[in-house]
């Protein structure tokens, strides 16, 4: 089979990788890069676990191909703690208990940082419409839905 | 099985001389949100995919002779952040919007809405009502074709091989003018349409409908553009009257299936009152002026 070469940039790095045509962008982080952060659920655009954002914008890692990715701005779950310390998000997720087996927590945490980075004051109702595509069948979702409206509180008090 | 390549043209010609080459192997790829489900699936096994996202004519939103023409693979996303098309079609923008989550916004186009051939694609009742018409490009030349001329049957296209659509031409907005779409889903986010209605009018200065078209969708083998529905309006100030009629022939011109997600009496029923609440919606803009 041949492989296609693409140069990319991930969490900030320059990152070049080999990859066949089918591969998804969440074949080639998880399989290829060891990236194994972002989670397959559905493999079909439904569940959310695999959410990225490319260029800015918040997508299914399981439903772009990993050939697509040159020259693009790739950012996953990997890039959210600046090393040793958690996002706002993580940590008011511990301390919500908006995670039980945690499968979904990458994707709600990368989806929720795309709304918070664009809107830093969502509304309850906003915030439930942003997470739609995120599905999580343990916690029932409020306690994210609070974990996530918490951060933007904190972060827009600057504490 | 064959392998499948993947290539990244930039320039229509580029594109249209890879996918005549191909023959029925080739595939357009748009957003991958259709495409991508399929061939996980197993439901097609294309030789060769060409990603049309580097060319620069499907990936723009420019005003042309009053209107707008927008690429065929804009996203839903970036569809929404253009004030433009937000005020002069909010039916469209609306419509494009419903499609999927944040995470499909993302990617999703109309131009793959579209070309992916259901009959319950959401954009596509809107880009009917709209009037909105379709540049397509292809082996033979350019030619330019009305969205409710593309789907002929459940996942089917009038499209000849090595052709796809460039971009949608939509037509200039007179004063007085709304358009809006709604569909009917059992939940409130995340569904496939049971039904689809899109509405667009134009009023005269007194108030008087001058001009209508509507779109159906998921109530038939492919969108319908019903002009029946369209001449209940016109000449009407859209009162109850009008949309009574509005109403029944949105209904009498529906050939639904009958599923576990709608019955046929059901789809039938809920056609004609998504379609008068859609035009009241079109109301409210056509006389707010946008
Ligand atoms: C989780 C999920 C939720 C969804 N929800 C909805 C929904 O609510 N409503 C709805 O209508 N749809 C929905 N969809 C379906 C899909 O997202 C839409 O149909 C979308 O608009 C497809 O666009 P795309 O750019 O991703 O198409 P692609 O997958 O890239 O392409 C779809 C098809 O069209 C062809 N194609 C694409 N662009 C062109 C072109 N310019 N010219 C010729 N052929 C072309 C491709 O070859 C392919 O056959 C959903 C999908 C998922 C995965
Ligand atoms: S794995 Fe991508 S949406 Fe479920
Ligand atoms: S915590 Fe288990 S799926 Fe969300």
């Amino acid at each position: 089979m041949s492989k296609y070469h693409v140069s990319t940039t991930i969490n900030g790095d320059p990152v070049e990788y080999l990859c066949e045509p089918e591969q998804t962008l969440l074949d080639v982080l998880r399989d290829e890069l060891y990236l194994t952060g972002s989670k397959e659920g559905c493999a079909s655009g439904d569940c959310g676990a695999c959410s990225v954002l490319v260029d800015d914008r918040l997508v299914c890692a399981c439903l772009a191909l990993g050939a697509e990715m040159g020259g693009k701005k790739i950012e996953t779950i990997e890039g959210m703690a600046d090393g040793d310390e958690l996002h706002p998000l993580q940590q008011k997720f511990l301390e919500h208990a908006a995670l039980q087996c945690g499968i979904c927590t990458p994707g709600f945490l990368v989806a929720a940082k795309s709304l918070l980075d664009r809107n830093p004051d969502p509304t309850e109702e906003e915030t439930r419409y942003w997470l739609a595509g995120n599905l999580c069948r343990c916690t029932g979702y409020d306690k994210i839905i609070r974990a996530v409206l918490d951060t933007a509180a904190e972060m827009r008090s600057g504490k | 099985m064959e392998e499948m390549r993947y290539e990244a043209p930039d320039s229509l010609d580029a594109a249209v001389a890879m996918l005549s080459d191909a023959g029925e192997a080739g595939r357009v790829l748009a957003g991958g949100t259709d495409l991508l489900v399929q061939l996980r699936a197993g439901m097609v096994h294309p030789g060769l995919v060409v990603d049309i996202k580097n060319i620069p004519e499907v990936r723009a939103i420019s005003e042309e002779g009053g209107g707008f023409r927008v690429g065929a693979a804009v996203t839903g996303a970036e569809l929404g952040e253009h004030a433009g098309m937000c005020k002069a079609w909010p039916g469209v923008v609306e419509a494009t919007e419903l499609i999927g989550s944040t995470q499909i916004q993302g990617r999703a186009t109309m131009g793959g809405n579209l070309c992916n051939g259901s009959p319950a694609a959401d954009s596509v009742p809107a880009l009917i009502a709209a009037g909105a018409v379709a540049s397509v490009i292809g082996p033979s030349g350019q030619r330019d074709v009305p969205v409710e001329d593309i789907i002929i049957g459940p996942g089917k296209t009038s499209l000849e091989k090595g052709e796809f659509v460039v971009s949608f031409k939509f037509p200039d907005r007179p004063a007085h003018s709304g358009d809006a779409y709604l569909r009917f889903i059992p939940r409130t986010e995340m569904d496939i349409a049971v039904v689809g209605a899109g509405v667009n009018i134009t009023l005269d200065d007194d108030g008087v409908c001058q001009a209508a078209r509507v779109g159906l969708g998921a109530v038939a083998a492919t969108p319908l553009l019903v002009a029946d529905a369209a001449d209940a309006l016109i000449g009407s100030t859209l009162d109850d009257a009008a949309l009574e009629k509005l109403a029944a022939a949105a209904s009498a011109a529906c050939k639904p299936i009958d599923d576990k997600r709608g019955t046929i009496e059901f789809r039938t029923k809920v056609a004609g009152v998504l379609a008068r609440r859609a035009a009241l919606i079109a109301l409210d803009r056509a006389k707010e002026g946008r």
